[in-house]
């Protein structure tokens, strides 16, 4: 049976030590999960080892940790797996759950950060009027819409990593805004628009998403928060019109405004058009602070000769303008926005078809 | 070997020595670029937020004319951003034959079709995969020798991983370091290499936004870098253009130079800094320069 060592990180307050790592040895089948491994070392070698668990099975949330740096449940990390990316290729390094206070050892306080920004959310439903007497009657599409962010186990491993959250940690977060779009996409939910302003208008709420896809590639249920969050964003324009302090609505805008005109990012023309609708617009007294701010930005920027002042004003049309405009119109012109979502939808027969193929011919050449 | 060559807004916007530096580089290492001058903006995420299939649509239009240029092996972009909204509707688009004849149908306007499948890579990818770190080596001019270059990947070009083909190709986000030493110089590793830049919040959230920039230059800083390298421009304006802005964040001193990725390759083929566009950033490369000009030839 291969052997692994498992180097832990332990820190317990009362002791009055500092955080230090630990190794053990564990001689364990490679198919087993690390919290295995982490449960023979707490029942043979040292009991005082800080863990917390219980399914085993990737259902409960309570064994995030971060494995080799990254986040992720003990219990779905396999040895084998989780040796491949061990630095030295041998020691497996188990530490707590970032962006979150360390009770002991591997277990964090997900109340005193994970919890309450779920609370911060409303998370549960807020109907019009009374219930109805039997069961609501919902459309099969409105349900299977938000079923993603239902697969949520408040594991709290996209927190551990948020990286917006290391820079702000007022942030609401990936799992709180999966939350939030879990009522908001819910047909029966009557608060959908007071929600959309709260996450809208709050500093800390969905414009301080830094779109790392961190959240994505860590969730181990697919719940891909951060296209959560972009939903919640589209629906905040698009539908609500939310002009929001934080300028997300008129950056959103502004940008979209400027490929349909140019084709291609004119940045200088961005900045202005973010803070306020267009050069000659009203600004609100926040967007011109901020228009302000940024001057010194654009002012380098033609001081460094990066540009050059003349291109500060013009921008070269795309050859063929009109046909980026057209499209523009025809989308814009649907009844409703277009979302394919390949979480509910899957990928087709033929997408199917092919990647079988591929695992033929390897097999074939191996 | 021809590419369809897409480089991008913000390298003939607001970093142009980034275009300037890859057209030189590029017969140097055997690259011929068709550029793709009709093609529109990827919309850098921001389009896909506000309709999924007006951002589809147009990379569609992008990837149908890549996919028309005569004798072109694959599309080549010098952009992080761009490479990962580009794959994300790539996904889309390749997944369901029905959305893709509704985008197609949107695109016959035009007389353009997208097939699925085209293959679409960042210049990093292109030198590590199709040209060859050996051709590469071959190829330097000037062995970097002591330069300590601190690699920044930007979020787009590492993550998803499953959607960037890390299962085809599971050192993608090792390539910079691979690079690096490959041409002379010493990869700095440091906390911030893999995180991300704060950019696509500049605007809404500065704090945040310029929190996380200056955090990961002092990182760099700390570890004894001389530059550090990206392969995304949009990473470089905050790196760079923001730098002096950054530094009250974080309160410390930061002044470290933000070199775009050809250039840096450019230096070990034997291209001069003012050439390679270094004398247009913001934070001064004057120091590195003088480190480069002073190293001998190797061949
Ligand atoms: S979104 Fe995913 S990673 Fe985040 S708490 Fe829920 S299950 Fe865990
Ligand atoms: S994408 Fe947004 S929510 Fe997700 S980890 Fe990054 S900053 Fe956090
Ligand atoms: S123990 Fe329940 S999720 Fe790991």
């Amino acid at each position: 049976m291969p052997n692994y060592t498992l180097n832990i990180r332990r820190y317990s307050p009362e002791s009055g030590e500092p955080a230090h790592w630990e190794k053990f040895e564990v001689e364990m089948e490679g198919h087993r999960p690390v919290l295995d491994a982490i449960l023979y070392a707490r029942n043979k070698v040292d009991g005082s080892i800080g863990i917390r668990c219980s399914c085993q099975a990737a259902i409960c949330g309570s064994c995030g940790v971060r494995i080799n740096g990254n986040p992720a449940l003990a219990c779905n990390t396999l040895l084998r797996d989780a040796v491949a990316t061990a630095e030295d290729g041998i020691t497996i390094d188990i530490e707590p759950m970032g962006n979150m206070p360390v009770i002991k050892d591997l277990i964090v306080d997900m109340d005193a950060v994970h919890w309450k920004k779920v609370q911060r959310v409303v998370p549960w439903l807020i109907p019009a009027g009374e219930p109805p007497e039997r069961e609501y009657v919902v459309p099969h599409e409105a349900m299977v819409d938000v079923t993603q962010t239902m697969a949520c186990i408040h594991c709290g491993v996209c927190v551990s990593d948020c990286l917006s959250m290391e820079a702000d940690p007022d942030f609401v977060g990936p799992a709180a805004s999966a939350k939030a779009y879990r009522f908001v996409g819910d047909p029966r939910d009557a608060a959908t628009k007071d929600r959309l302003v709260h996450l809208a208008e709050d500093p800390s709420g969905i414009y301080d998403c830094t779109h790392c896809f961190k959240c994505v590639e860590v969730c181990p249920k697919g719940v891909a928060p951060m296209n959560q969050i972009m939903r919640l964003r589209r629906r905040a324009t698009g539908d609500f019109q939310i002009k929001d302090r934080n300028n997300g609505y008129r950056h959103e805008k502004a940008f979209v405004n400027i490929i349909e005109k140019w084709g291609t990012l004119h940045e200088a023309k961005l900045l202005p058009d973010s803070y306020g609708e267009g050069l000659l617009g009203k600004l609100n007294p926040e967007a011109q602070k901020n228009l302000i701010g940024s001057a010194p930005t654009a002012i380098r920027g033609v001081l460094s000769g990066k540009v050059a002042p003349i291109k500060v004003l013009h921008h070269h049309k795309l050859p063929d303008q009109k046909k980026v405009k057209d499209i523009y119109e025809k989308i814009h012109g649907r009844d409703e926005r277009i979302e394919l979502n390949l979480y509910i939808v899957g990928e087709d027969a033929d997408a199917l078809e092919e990647s079988a193929a591929v695992a033929v011919t390897e097999e074939g050449t191996s | 070997m021809k590419v369809a060559y897409w480089p991008g807004c913000v390298s003939r916007g607001f970093t142009p020595e980034l275009h300037g530096a890859m057209e030189l580089v590029a017969p140097k290492v055997g690259l011929e670029l068709a550029e793709l001058d009709r093609a529109n903006c990827c919309g850098a995420g921001v389009i896909a937020e506000h309709n999924q299939e007006l951002a589809d649509t147009l990379n569609a239009r992008t990837f149908a004319m890549a996919q028309a240029q005569d004798g072109a092996e694959l599309m080549m972009n010098i952009c992080s951003t761009c490479q990962g909204a580009q794959s994300e509707c790539q996904e889309r688009l390749d997944a369901s034959s029905e959305y893709r004849e509704m985008i197609n149908d949107t695109l016959a306007a035009e007389n353009l079709r997208y097939e699925k499948g085209v293959t679409n890579k960042n210049f990093l990818w292109v030198l590590v995969e199709d040209i060859g770190l050996d051709k590469l080596g071959s190829l330097v001019k000037r062995r970097l020798d002591g330069l300590r270059i601190a690699p920044f990947y930007g979020c787009y070009i590492i993550r998803p991983t499953d959607r960037l083909g890390y299962h085809a190709h599971p050192e993608r986000d090792t390539y910079l370091e691979q690079v690096i030493e490959v041409i002379g110089a010493e990869s700095v590793a440091y906390t911030g290499s893999h995180k991300c830049c704060g950019f696509p919040v500049i605007t809404m959230n500065k704090k945040t936004s310029l929190t996380q920039a200056g955090r990961h230059l002092g990182d760099a800083i700390d570890a004894g870098a001389d530059a550090l390298v990206t392969p995304c421009p949009l990473c470089h304006l905050n790196l760079d253009l923001q730098q002096p802005e950054a530094q009250k964040f974080v309160n410390r001193d930061l002044g470290i130079p933000v070199l775009h990725f050809p250039q840096l390759i450019g230096l070990a083929l034997g291209l001069e800094p003012k050439e390679l566009g270094m004398g247009k950033h913001v934070v001064s490369t004057k120091q590195v320069a003088a480190k480069v000009t002073a190293l001998a030839a190797t061949a």
